[in-house]
């Protein structure tokens, strides 16, 4: 039976306030952190990018394993920020973690849905017995337009999974995949900002996919929500999780652990697995966790998974995401975030 | 830094990896063909560690072209556990709390872009531990 056998996540320091982009654009900041939820986001430096953020999550992953890099048989990341257009992150991230050569290697993309798209094929490979170990990783460095809804929650950030086939952290218990064509948000070509279609990406987008793809994996594992300790939905804002886990039956005592996204933000495709891996950290051996992706365009991955005995053992070897949420941070002014996020125009 | 010089040192880049000399047991970093301290020219892989202490370091005011956007910024001398000495940035710090004696973690970080079109080039850089 294959499962996760080490998981990681890895969070930039650096911060700005909600009310501080709020205040940038004469909009009224207690209006707007009480309509989406958030208080701060993750801010990547301008050292720091998908690769630099996957690499670290991914050495986190392997410490909470104990294995040998050489043995993880394929590594695929999930991104819509990688930093190249031509040549995979995943080349970089396989060299620095010790991983390969003999390694199959790709980058993923699907808004952002894209980590757990990465979880499902790196599962599905051990699962098969084609390779003993697979990495799986979403992280992303998200763009949000200036002035734009997005702005507020479009933030830097990641976590890692290892699949494998024995001592295990969690047992995969079921999966579900739903997807359909749904243009709630895109980046065409060349654009260097994301484009939505407001409230359009709530109902028909985010909702529907979400709450399809939970019910359907609770009918195929035959559960219901209060056999779950924990569950994670995709965090585009603080709202959404909170509102489709209610209308699923689930508590705010079992959406808080993974519900990260107040004072990280929207890292795209590491939001839903970053909250996991929080999610992870404080969770009992026997708890069920359900997690429930979303990309835009549209889809959702769903998994359901079973805690053990090792995970207790296991993760005080890397740190935790509270204590990188809650630990050493730096607060920027709106015009250090626009140097950091490189949105000012300089000379050649 | 041409592509191909950034591609052979990959190894000590990325992955930290040094090497010891078989006759007087220095510690190499980068891997040499021949140690300087005792010219012996047998020696073992070594991966340093991700952590170590300032030995010394100083703040760049007047930085190069491509590094002018990051400045001011720390540039210390790190020792790891191992022994070997990197010369390195220091990340996501105030500059004042970086002094011989601090201890720091290095982390995998963006060294430098080869300007616009160019190549990314990846290493490691020293964060205080707080």
């Amino acid at each position: 039976m294959a499962g996760i056998v080490g998981y990681g996540a890895f969070i930039p320091r650096n911060r700005i306030k909600t009310e501080e982009i709020a205040r940038q654009w004469g909009k009224d900041p207690v209006a707007v952190r009480r309509g989406l939820l958030l208080e701060e986001k993750s801010v990547p430096g301008l050292d720091e990018d998908t690769i630099t953020i996957s690499v670290e999550a991914g050495r986190a992953a392997l410490e909470r394993a104990g294995i040998d890099p050489q043995r993880v048989g394929a590594l695929y990341i999930g991104s819509e920020s990688h930093p190249y257009a031509v040549k995979p992150s995943g080349t970089v991230v396989a060299e620095a973690l010790g991983v390969g050569p003999e390694v199959h290697v790709a980058d993923f993309e699907f808004a952002c849905k894209a980590g757990t798209e990465a979880m499902f094929v790196a599962l599905s490979l051990v699962e098969s017995g084609r390779v003993e170990y697979a990495l799986a990783i979403g992280a992303d460095t998200s763009q949000g337009a200036p002035n734009d809804a997005l702005e507020y929650s479009a933030s830097a950030g990641g976590a890692a999974y290892l699949f494998g086939p024995r001592e295990l952290l969690a047992d995969v218990v079921e999966t579900y995949s739903y997807t359909t064509d749904t243009p709630d948000f895109w980046r065409r070509e060349g654009e260097f900002y994301p484009r939505h279609t407001g409230r359009f990406t709530g109902e028909p987008a985010y909702f529907r996919h979400v709450s399809t793809a939970a019910r359907a994996i609770l009918e195929r594992a035959g559960l219901r929500p209060a056999d779950f300790r924990y569950a994670v939905f995709h965090m585009p804002n603080g709202k959404f999780p909170l509102s489709v886990g209610a209308e699923l039956g689930f508590t705010r005592q079992q959406l808080e652990p993974g519900w990260v996204v107040p004072t990280m933000g929207n890292t795209y495709s590491g939001s839903s697995p970053t909250g996991l891996a929080a999610a992870l950290d404080v969770a009992d051996p026997g708890d069920l966790v359900l997690i429930t992706s979303f990309g835009s365009g549209a889809g959702s991955d769903a998994f359901v998974l079973r805690a053990t005995e090792l995970l207790l053992e296991r993760r005080s070897r890397a740190p935790t995401v509270r204590s990188m949420l809650e630990g050493k941070r730096r607060y920027l002014t709106y015009g250090q975030y626009a140097k950091y996020r490189e949105k000012i125009l300089l000379n050649e | 830094m041409p592509s191909p010089r950034y591609w052979r040192e990959i190894p000590a880049r990325y992955r930290l990896e040094a090497a010891r000399c078989g006759g007087c047991g220095a510690i190499l970093y980068p891997v040499r063909r021949i140690c300087p301290a005792c010219r012996g020219e047998t020696f073992s892989p070594v991966k340093l560690s991700r952590r170590g202490k300032v030995i010394t370091s100083t703040v760049i005011h007047a930085a190069p072209t491509e590094f002018q956007m990051e400045a001011p910024y720390a540039m210390a001398v790190v020792e790891t556990p191992e022994g070997a000495r990197l010369m390195v940035q220091v990340a996501d710090c105030d500059l004042e709390e970086v002094v011989p004696g601090t201890e720091v973690t290095l982390e995998f970080r963006r060294i430098r872009k080869e300007g616009k079109g160019g190549i990314l080039c990846y290493g490691h850089k020293a964060v205080p531990v707080r």
